[in-house]
């Protein structure tokens, strides 16, 4: 699950890495009264939203009075962003932070990452900061530090010194520096995350060492030992992908207008590329699960049928765990329970595939049984084009 | 020959009262597994499914001399499971179990080391895997075990149902499988591309491999690497995700593309440029293989028109 800026920065404060003073967080419908704008100013305004490059896009921005920070976050609430993070869609600004403006003397990049290869955290940090990694990667990698982290030691007082040091960190902040950095990789175990990143962490005009935005990234499969954070909003999700997930099932809302139930994250992908070699797009990435019931099943069929989009409906199973009787009976029951007026494709395979097939057939629903996924990528792309 | 199972293995099955540790067990014994019993901790002494349980692994590698382990425990203990077989003597621990935390992983792979750097031979496949099969010896773990045929084409993919439609079509080409290797789709996993390909390079009995990959991580780059270098034999890559919309988790934890890293396009020209058949169209792969060990006429009833 990704947090918002504001989010990480109360995390970080528990942490006692700095960041500056925040006058509040106002969401779509609150009165921009509700920012508590103490103190000289001035004040930079900034959209709560998932993706970087939000200054360049005018989600960040600076205001010298009161009035001024009251009336750019109020405008900024509900605005559409393009970034280049965001792939062509227009993100909503939901939230906005305001928060103290700081000159900035220095920039400098940090994160704490899952190094999948080497199966441990490390640290990834360049003396430039500012711009995105993936650029700085990509047009300076000898720039790059790197620091591998023992996950049950954390990061040892020595490294966060040689990484000081690389830096070039001046001898003021080396304190600070070092023990943020210890407590970096602190918050990126506590919190069972994939990504903690501070993009900029900068070095003020008045010299001080602080984090200028926050970034963390935390870990689904590890929510059952975080209840407080299981019980937060999921800021990505839209509302169907949310609806998806409190019964269980894996939906990501595509473009196209194949509506695609399969059973297994790697068949499922595989199937979105089936249908577009056979010249057609994917509404929908759909896993219904290893376990899934009949029950879970309709609810699936219920819940591609809610994108207006979809055209047609491919359902591929290929059974394991999951059996194609169950399959068919939850594709039987949905039909009686949700109208479907598109164009039903099946493929079953695998696991009780016979009975699935019979079931299929006696039920009387008009749909198509294909016996292979191509095939049936084939018929489905056919049948959103009638 | 095979890798990993044969007809000898002693598999113990973890968490094997429980409901999907019975029901895939009874699976795996019909297919004719060798299962020697279960760890369920507190109900040692019983019987279940005709096979004693024991309350730890170590008792059941006392008692029955277990030698592979099959784990079905939640998430939340999972990782805890995989150790305690390990620490048991366990050679072989295949953990289908999906949803264990990343860092639960990483811990466990530091431990896995250390003891293997004691000289201790331990290896580990999974975890979210649909685990690894021997056809016509060992089954363990949850794919359905009659779309298989023994042969001489190994598998190895890091999803469960993809492994079974490229198990699938080789199988209905008329050829068949040595072993089939589900190394799963978690971000930290125990044996990888590499470690699977060189036990195939090294099995006299397997002539060719299909390797299922997905984007995220970089394990099918250097997959390519080693492809380059040491292997002899032929193989043949499907990697799942070209049309994936990049920075979302595509159902597996370790199926993202983050920044420019983990990309299809990445994997496939590296999978080319070392020399294996990678083919965009996943329902070809059967015949591909076919092509190359029949030399002639495939079957293309699933191919391409």
């Amino acid at each position: 699950m990704k947090l918002l800026e504001y989010e990480g920065k109360e995390i970080f404060e528990r942490y006692g890495i700095p960041v500056l003073r925040r006058h509040g967080v106002i969401k779509i419908g609150d009165s921009t009264d509700k920012l508590d704008l103490q103190g000289q100013g001035p004040w930079i305004v900034k959209a709560q939203v998932l993706a970087g490059g939000r200054g360049k896009a005018g989600g960040v921005k600076l205001a010298k009075t009161a009035a001024e920070a009251r009336d750019l976050a109020g405008k900024m609430l509900g605005m559409k962003m393009v970034t280049h993070q965001t792939q062509g869609r227009a993100l909503t600004v939901e939230e906005v932070l305001v928060e103290d403006a700081c000159p900035i003397a220095r920039e400098i990049y940090i994160s704490v990452v899952l190094d999948r290869k080497n199966a441990r955290p490390a640290i990834i940090a360049s003396a430039e900061g500012g711009m995105s990694i993936e650029e700085l990667a990509h047009n300076h990698p000898e720039k790059i530090v790197r620091v591998a982290v023992d996950p049950e030691a954390g990061l040892l007082d020595y490294q966060a010194r040689q990484l000081a040091f690389d830096l070039k960190i001046p001898q003021k902040n080396f304190r600070d520096f070092t023990c943020l950095a210890v407590n970096m990789v602190r918050v990126f175990m506590d919190m069972d995350a994939n990504l903690v990143e501070i993009n900029p962490l900068i070095i003020s005009v008045d010299g001080k060492l602080i984090a200028l935005d926050a970034k963390i990234v935390t870990d689904d499969n590890a929510l059952f030992r975080h209840k407080d954070q299981a019980a937060k909003p999921d800021h990505e999700a839209s509302e169907i992908e949310k609806e998806a997930k409190e019964i269980g099932i894996n939906y990501i809302g595509l473009d196209g207008n194949i509506g695609c139930m399969v059973n297994g994250a790697g068949l499922a992908m595989a199937t979105l590329d089936t249908v577009k070699m056979a010249g057609g797009d994917a509404a929908n990435f759909l896993d219904v699960g290893g376990g899934a019931n009949v029950d879970q099943v309709t609810k699936a069929l219920q819940i591609i049928l809610k994108d207006p989009k979809v055209k047609a409906v491919l359902v591929n199973i290929f059974g394991g765990i999951m059996k194609c009787d169950n399959i068919a009976s939850g594709v039987v029951e949905a039909s009686k329970k949700v109208h479907i007026k598109v164009p039903l494709i099946v493929r079953l395979e695998g696991t009780n595939v016979k009975e699935g097939k019979a079931i299929l057939a006696r039920s009387g629903l008009k749909l198509e049984q294909a016996d292979s996924l191509w095939e049936a990528a084939q018929k489905a792309v056919a049948a959103a084009k009638r | 020959m095979s890798i990993l199972l044969n007809k000898k293995t002693r598999l113990i099955v973890h968490g094997f009262t429980g409901a999907q540790g019975t029901f895939h067990a009874q699976q795996c014994l019909e297919y004719g597994s060798n299962i020697v019993g279960g760890v369920t901790p507190g109900k040692g002494g019983t019987e279940h499914l005709g096979r004693p349980v024991f309350d730890t692994a170590r008792d059941a590698v006392k008692a029955v001399k277990a030698n592979a382990s099959l784990i079905f425990v939640p998430p939340p203990y999972a990782a805890d499971s995989i150790l305690e077989a390990a620490d048991a003597g366990i050679s072989v621990i295949i953990c289908i179990t999906e949803g264990i935390p990343v860092l639960d992983m990483v811990r466990v792979h530091k431990r896995l080391n250390a003891l293997r750097a004691a000289g201790r031979g331990v290896t580990l496949v999974g975890p979210n895997c649909p685990g690894v099969i021997t056809p016509g010896e060992c089954k363990a773990g949850i794919m359905p075990g009659y779309i298989h045929k023994k042969g001489s084409v190994g598998v190895v993919s890091r999803s469960g149902t993809l492994t079974y439609e490229a198990v699938w079509q080789v199988t209905s080409q008329g050829l068949g499988q040595s072993t089939v290797v589900g190394i799963g789709g978690d971000p930290v996993q125990g044996l990888n591309f590499v470690d699977t390909l060189k036990l195939f390079q090294a099995d006299a009995q397997t002539k060719a491999v299909i390797m299922i990959g997905e984007i995220g991580g970089s394990a099918e780059e250097d997959a390519a690497a080693y492809i380059k270098k040491q292997m002899t034999k032929p193989v043949f890559c499907f990697v799942a995700g070209k049309t994936a919309p990049p920075g979302r988790r595509m159902g597996h934890a370790g199926a993202i593309v983050e920044g420019n890293a983990g990309t299809h396009a990445s994997k496939v020209e590296a999978l080319k440029k070392a020399g294996a058949t990678v083919v965009d169209n996943l329902s070809e792969i059967g015949a591909a293989v076919a092509k190359k060990l029949k030399g002639t006429n495939p079957k293309t009833k699933a191919a391409r028109k």
